[in-house]
């Protein structure tokens, strides 16, 4: 290059000299560049929402109707000849009185009813009316009497469950066009239940039961609840808090300040991190041969649950509290050790009080994903139809059977009856619920302990 | 000139408080520190200055055995305090520390209160069986590092919400509540605006009277306005060490004189 060619500056000569008002085409590429980026960017979140959005939308589309119960509300005369044939009221007595016996009671003081308020029942035999109440009513009936048997000879305003097929007529999922194809709901008791809403003897109330009830057998989807459920969760969540906090911190803390850095730590480093990445079942593997086969823990427990799911959750909550500790700033371990305080104060006054923030995050967020572990539970013996309630957690409750919430979601989902699948996608709901005040909890949490330094 | 000679007599008649000889550091494969040999005298501002990565603050935080806390430093040779060997075996660092304080380049208070980030110290080595000793401490303690007055009113409040240069002076405070007879100081003042820097260098020469106190620092000037004694150290040597009049007006070393006149560095 000669200098009579050297026209744009020496610094830059591949740079020609043009207007700043004016893009040139390497800026154009470049910025279209960008906005393409950033449309990438949008649509992957649109994507995703809706996908969320239609998760959600079909879970609470189905699920919704399984807090509303049909619920028949009518007045039975608990005749004490019936149910107390000895009229002494011993409870024992009493009790060779069966549910169908309590059935057969339920069934004449609905018939009787109906008659009463001049509910015409053309095309319906007493058979089929009596169809119309769960089979899990005459139990609640018969329970109810013999809790209280001061009941017998009155009249009292009692309330029950109508069976599925009713239930789901009023919720709209059973049809005229299915009842003319099921054998177990005619199109005559349909229109039969139509004029009992009209009276007002059956409507759809909100469903208590479903939260509290046991699990019920395929014949009585009306009856089931998520009461074993919750309550085996909770003694599971209860276990795991308890057993991984102290568990995972103080390794976290050992490895993160006072492990000596060798081959061995380099090792359960690693393995950690493998560990965390195992599919669940695996563990629920280990469960099995460990804690049932060989440690003998009664199957299908809270117990048993628990400690698989700690195992489980233990990786995790190791690497985010080692984050959390990780994450303390080294000047505030060099003021702490400038003035002479010992390792451990080092650790416990210091560092601890910062980490907290992330450590209870990195916990609650390793409960909530056991809270929702289904696979390693399957097979140590929760997936088991459990009608009986765990008793209280000091009472040995841990070791009752029991199932749990996302247990109880797959059991749901794989029966045969379709108001099954109403109850599933309501038990997910309520997951969710539990979920979300978890995580609402974790953030909480942070917000309040966190600190500036 | 007289000021300066008659400073350096009084500082020449001091007692030694720390003997360093052969010392050596090493991190992993690197020679950090070589051979280096300083009498540090008591009751006097020795600075260290250098070059970055010349070994000045290796040095310092052997003084006081913080770098036991890096895995991979070694360091080897004889360093006494009063007489005794700080690296013998029988040595708790946690209790060596107490003795000899330490305040760090970035102003680091505890997130928590004024007055608990002074009364950390002497609460954990136990120097206070009341509350109002306790009490006491805090406030000379805050005194000796010309803060009391500044933040007496608010001691509850939290030490991070100071400015810099209080923040820095709280630190100070903090090192010398646990009653050290030694003070480090790792460029104490770099973080710091020229006014707080001013205040700084003004306790440091206080602070002379009571502690023995030894500061790192980049800024020559600084080294030549508050200490009595300054040693240079280029690339793991101590090259010179000396009066800081004669180190800054006749050096022996040519090196010493490039470093200060500009020419390396």
């Amino acid at each position: 290059m000669t200098d009579a060619t050297a026209t744009t500056s020496p610094q830059n000569p591949a740079r020609p000299a043009a207007s700043l008002l004016q893009q040139t085409d390497r800026m154009k590429r470049r910025n279209a560049a960008e906005a393409r980026f950033k449309a990438y960017g949008v649509a992957a979140i649109c994507l995703s929402l809706s996908v969320l959005f239609i998760m959600l939308w079909t879970i609470f589309s189905d699920g919704l109707s399984a807090f509303r119960q049909a619920t028949f509300s009518f007045p039975v005369t608990l005749d004490a000849e019936r149910l107390d044939p000895n009229g002494n009221r011993q409870r024992d007595e009493m009790m060779r009185v069966t549910t169908i016996g309590y059935g057969g009671l339920l069934n004449d003081n609905l018939i009787a009813y109906l008659a009463e308020r001049g509910i015409a029942t053309d095309g319906v035999t007493d058979k089929e009316i009596a169809a119309f109440i769960s089979r899990d009513t005459p139990a609640r009936l018969r329970f109810m009497v013999l809790e209280d048997p001061s009941l017998l000879g009155q009249t009292i305003r009692f309330e029950g469950y109508a069976t599925g097929r009713i239930d789901g007529y009023l919720k709209g999922r059973v049809t005229r066009e299915i009842a003319e194809l099921d054998v177990n709901v005619s199109v005559a008791q349909l229109d039969l239940a139509d004029r009992m809403v009209e009276d007002g003897l059956l409507s759809l109330k909100f469903n208590w039961g479903f939260l509290t009830n046991p699990d019920a057998s395929d014949q009585r989807p009306e009856a089931s609840g998520l009461g074993v459920a919750m309550i085996g969760s909770a003694y599971m969540m209860l276990l795991v808090a308890l057993m991984v906090l102290p568990l995972g911190v103080s390794a976290s803390i050992y490895l993160e300040e006072f492990a000596p850095k060798n081959r061995w730590t380099d090792l359960i480093e690693v393995n950690i991190s493998n560990l965390a990445a195992v599919p669940s079942i695996v563990y629920g593997i280990l469960g099995l041969a460990i804690f049932i086969n060989f440690a003998q823990f009664p199957q299908s427990s809270p117990l048993v649950g628990a400690l698989v799911l700690t195992l489980m959750t233990l990786p995790t909550i190791i690497i985010a509290t080692r984050a959390a500790i990780r994450a303390v700033p080294p000047s505030i371990r060099d003021a702490a050790m400038g003035v002479g305080a010992s390792k451990m104060q080092v650790v416990f006054h210091h560092v601890l009080p910062l980490a907290a923030p992330g450590i209870l995050t990195g916990t609650i967020l390793g409960l909530a994903s056991a809270l929702g572990e289904t696979a390693p539970l399957l097979l140590i013996g929760m997936v088991a139809f459990v009608a009986n309630y765990p008793a209280g957690p000091l009472d040995g409750g841990i070791l009752d059977p029991a199932t749990a919430l996302p247990v109880q979601v797959y059991s749901w989902a794989s029966r045969a009856d379709p108001a099954f699948i109403e109850r599933s996608a309501g038990a997910i709901i309520v997951l969710l619920a539990f979920l979300l005040i978890m995580n609402i909890v974790a953030i909480v949490l942070r917000r309040r302990f966190e600190r500036r330094w | 000139m007289d000021d300066q000679l008659m400073t350096e007599r009084r500082v020449d008649a001091h007692e030694i408080k720390i003997t360093a000889r052969g010392v050596q550091v090493y991190y992993g494969e690197k020679h950090a520190l070589k051979d280096v040999d300083v009498d540090i005298l008591a009751n006097t501002v020795t600075a260290f200055i250098g070059p970055s990565g010349c070994g000045k603050s290796t040095f310092l935080r052997c003084l006081n055995r913080m770098n036991d806390t890096v895995a991979i430093a070694r360091v080897e040779g004889d360093i006494r305090i009063d007489g005794e060997d700080i690296y013998d075996s029988r040595v708790d660092p946690v209790q060596l520390r107490a003795k000899v304080g330490m305040v760090f380049q970035k102003p680091n208070p505890f997130p928590k209160s004024i007055y608990d980030n002074v009364a950390y110290g002497p609460k954990i080595h136990g120097l206070a069986r009341t509350k109002a000793d306790l009490d006491r401490i805090v406030e000379e303690s805050l005194r000796k590092a010309a803060l009391w007055n500044e933040v007496k009113d608010r001691l509850k409040e939290s030490g991070t919400g100071l400015s810099g240069g209080q923040q820095q002076r709280l630190c100070i405070a903090r090192a010398v509540a646990t009653g050290p007879e030694i003070l480090l100081m790792d460029e104490p003042c770099s973080a710091l605006d020229p006014i707080a820097t001013a205040q700084v260098e003004e306790l440091i020469d206080e602070l002379r009277e009571k502690f023995s106190v030894v500061i790192v620092t980049h800024s020559m000037q600084q080294a030549a306005r508050v200490s009595q004694r300054t040693a240079f150290f280029h690339l793991g040597n101590l090259v010179e060490y000396g009066n800081t009049s004669k180190i800054f007006t006749n050096p022996d070393d040519p090196r010493t004189e490039s470093y200060i006149t500009g020419r390396i560095g």
